[in-house]
């Protein structure tokens, strides 16, 4: 194949605009689900600077780092998906400023 | 050609990125979720990593984000209320979002440059990176499946009703 | 191979794939019409040309001329993407499958197959996991319980089995050290003893086909598995809404999906392209295309012919099916294939 002729860099800004991305929704979204989707637009902006990384220093760790970014991506959105049917359930909301009370 | 498809494959990334942050329902969020998450795949496979590529789209487009529709299906997810909560976060997120990508654009430039390094497009067959993952990393490998599996029983417990235990995950 | 001659190729090979699949599908609903009729002791289609050869032709103008509602209630974007996304997905997955040796015209090697990608199976696996979005979308968009209730059944259907059916491919993969469907197939020429042919369906993947095939009518929503559109309960499911060629597309991407679905067993588990040869050298070029078809014609008739028997599972028995049998049953195929290998 090929090599490929975009520097590095570019991949890097893409990455860490992803990650602003995703952190900018972390703060401003009030559903929880959407704030749980911001989460995950984090991790895929740091995978693909793993992946990046992984092209540039020929290391294929990087990408294996990806895998285990995805299993806990996958764990996280299992836990937190059945947290959010159980907080619904019992407040009948997804708004996260009328999650304050610890107890009903 | 490999910076086309970059700058097209990373304009999908953007638009989607940026239109999960202005779209108020949840449905439209999750939908340009998935447009960045292929269009990363497509990033992967420019940087000639096929076999994360297509594991992005298989366990990410293809089951992560069905999980997350399907649960705002199943809760029916109206649009986003407007509180005062939620004005705050937009007046200070904002500009949090544009200090903080002006600060690693910064860093990045500074550290790499823009000159042309070239990548050298690593293949990654799938038979290296399961020595990697089932030889290198074998230890890491088993803890998350043994973490898969807690995330499993959690679901499990926290999603079934307090009256009678039904055993669906999702 | 000049670029120009590789494109002009590429584009009449899509072409053709295109136009056989698509005629395919529309015969295969012909077929379906036809050989449920004759189970149920009725005649199917028989007053459009000759056996209603002609029926798929009549219900397409049908479908064209039909009018084209849009229900006031229905979230539009998406009511309207959401066909579009079924069929688009539907049709990308057969573009990996290849489904001949190369033939030469010209000086000009070609294979039989639009593109051969090193993941060509997770390129299908991917792909087909993505056409859920069609079918969820549409119920959630048409703003309809009904729908809703067949979008949410669809999804998480096809998000259970989906385990099931990696699981049981792994299997082969195993065998065959490759993801590249055209080595995979090329592994299962030659014959045991002399008579019995090298598929992988006889070298001890034959509980992977059978956890393959159950998990693949869950995935195209076929009896016994169409909860998503079981019209006894539930109206048409996602499709209640949809009318003209707005259904048109749900229903060309089931039968595009079913004959993916075929097309992969086929690869998979028998043999693919490989059979006697035999006559004058075009003959022999396009002996293994007919082969392959013959094969997904009898993958096919089955699919019919097990919607002409079984009946509908019920909702809870269909996930319990899913994850306590056919997952279970896919893990432990799995591990008996790795440890005969390794042996």
């Amino acid at each position: 194949m090929a090599p490929s002729y975009v520097p590095l860099s570019y991949y890097l800004l893409l990455s860490g605009f992803l990650f602003a991305c995703g952190v900018v929704g972390f703060l401003i979204k009030r559903n929880i689900i959407t704030i749980f989707m911001s989460i995950e637009l984090m991790l895929n902006g740091v995978n693909l600077s793993f992946v990046a990384f992984a092209a540039h220093w020929h290391a294929l760790a990087g990408q294996v780092f990806v895998f285990f970014v995805m299993v806990v991506a996958a764990a996280e959105a299992a836990v937190g998906l059945a947290i959010i049917i159980a907080v619904y359930r019992t407040r009948e909301t997804l708004n996260v400023d009328q999650v304050n009370l610890l107890k009903l | 050609m490999h910076l086309i498809l970059f700058l097209a494959f990373g304009a999908v990334c953007v638009g989607g990125a940026v239109n999960l942050l202005a779209q108020r329902h949840p449905i439209n969020s999750a939908l340009s979720l998935i447009a960045v998450m292929a269009a990363l795949a497509g990033e992967y496979l420019l940087l000639g990593a096929e076999f994360v590529a297509a594991v992005q789209v298989i366990v990410y487009a293809g089951a992560i984000m069905v999980l997350f529709i399907f649960v705002i299906m199943l809760l029916n997810a109206g649009e986003e209320e407007q509180t005062n909560g939620s004005r705050v976060a937009i007046l200070l997120g904002v500009p949090g979002m544009l200090t903080g990508s002006v600060l690693v654009a910064w860093v990045v430039l500074r550290h790499s440059g823009t000159e042309a390094v070239p990548i050298g497009a690593l293949p990654g067959p799938p038979k290296e990176i399961a020595q990697l993952l089932f030889h290198d990393f074998l230890l890491p490998f088993e803890v998350t499946s043994v973490l898969i599996l807690i995330a499993i029983m959690g679901a499990v417990v926290l999603a079934s009703k307090p009256e009678r235990a039904e055993g669906k995950a999702d | 191979m000049s670029v120009g001659v590789f494109i002009l190729v590429s584009v009449i090979k899509s072409v053709i794939v295109l136009v056989v699949l698509l005629t395919a599908v529309a015969y295969t609903v012909w077929l379906e019409r036809k050989v449920v009729g004759h189970m149920q002791n009725r005649w199917g289609p028989t007053r459009v040309g000759p056996f209603g050869l002609l029926q798929p032709a009549a219900d397409g103008i049908k479908f064209l001329f039909k009018e084209d509602l849009t229900p006031p209630h229905v979230y539009k974007p998406l009511f309207l993407a959401a066909p579009m996304m079924a069929l688009i997905f539907a049709l990308t997955s057969i573009s990996v499958i290849p489904f001949g040796n190369s033939i030469t015209i010209g000086g000009v090697d070609i294979p039989l197959q639009i593109t051969d990608v090193n993941i060509g199976l997770l390129l299908i696996l991917g792909v087909t996991s993505m056409g859920v979005y069609g079918v969820a979308l549409a119920g959630w968009s048409s703003n309809n319980k009904y729908s809703l209730l067949g979008g949410l059944r669809a999804s998480a259907q096809m998000i259970s089995y989906e385990i099931a059916l990696g699981l049981s491919l792994v299997g082969v993969l195993i065998q065959s050290g490759s993801f590249s469907l055209r080595e995979i197939v090329d592994a299962q020429g030659g014959h045991f003893w002399g008579f019995i042919p090298r598929w992988n369906i006889f070298h001890g993947q034959f509980l992977g086909f059978f956890i393959y095939l159950m998990a693949a009518y869950a995935e195209t929503n076929r009896i016994p598995f169409d909860l998503p559109e079981a019209e006894t309960e539930l109206v048409a499911g996602y499709h209640t809404e949809y009318s003209s060629m707005k259904f048109a597309m749900f229903f060309m991407a089931e039968y595009a999906n079913m004959i993916t679905v075929a097309c992969v067993a086929t690869l998979l588990f028998f043999g693919g392209w490989h059979g006697p040869l035999f006559g004058p050298p075009l003959l022999q070029a396009l002996l293994p295309v007919f082969w392959f078809g013959a094969r997904i014609f009898c993958f096919l008739f089955l699919y019919i012919w097990v919607r002409g028997t079984l009946p509908r599972f019920r909702y809870d028995q269909l996930m319990a099916f899913g994850w306590k049998f056919l997952l279970p049953l896919a893990i432990a195929n799995l591990v008996a294939t790795a440890i005969a290998v390794a042996w």
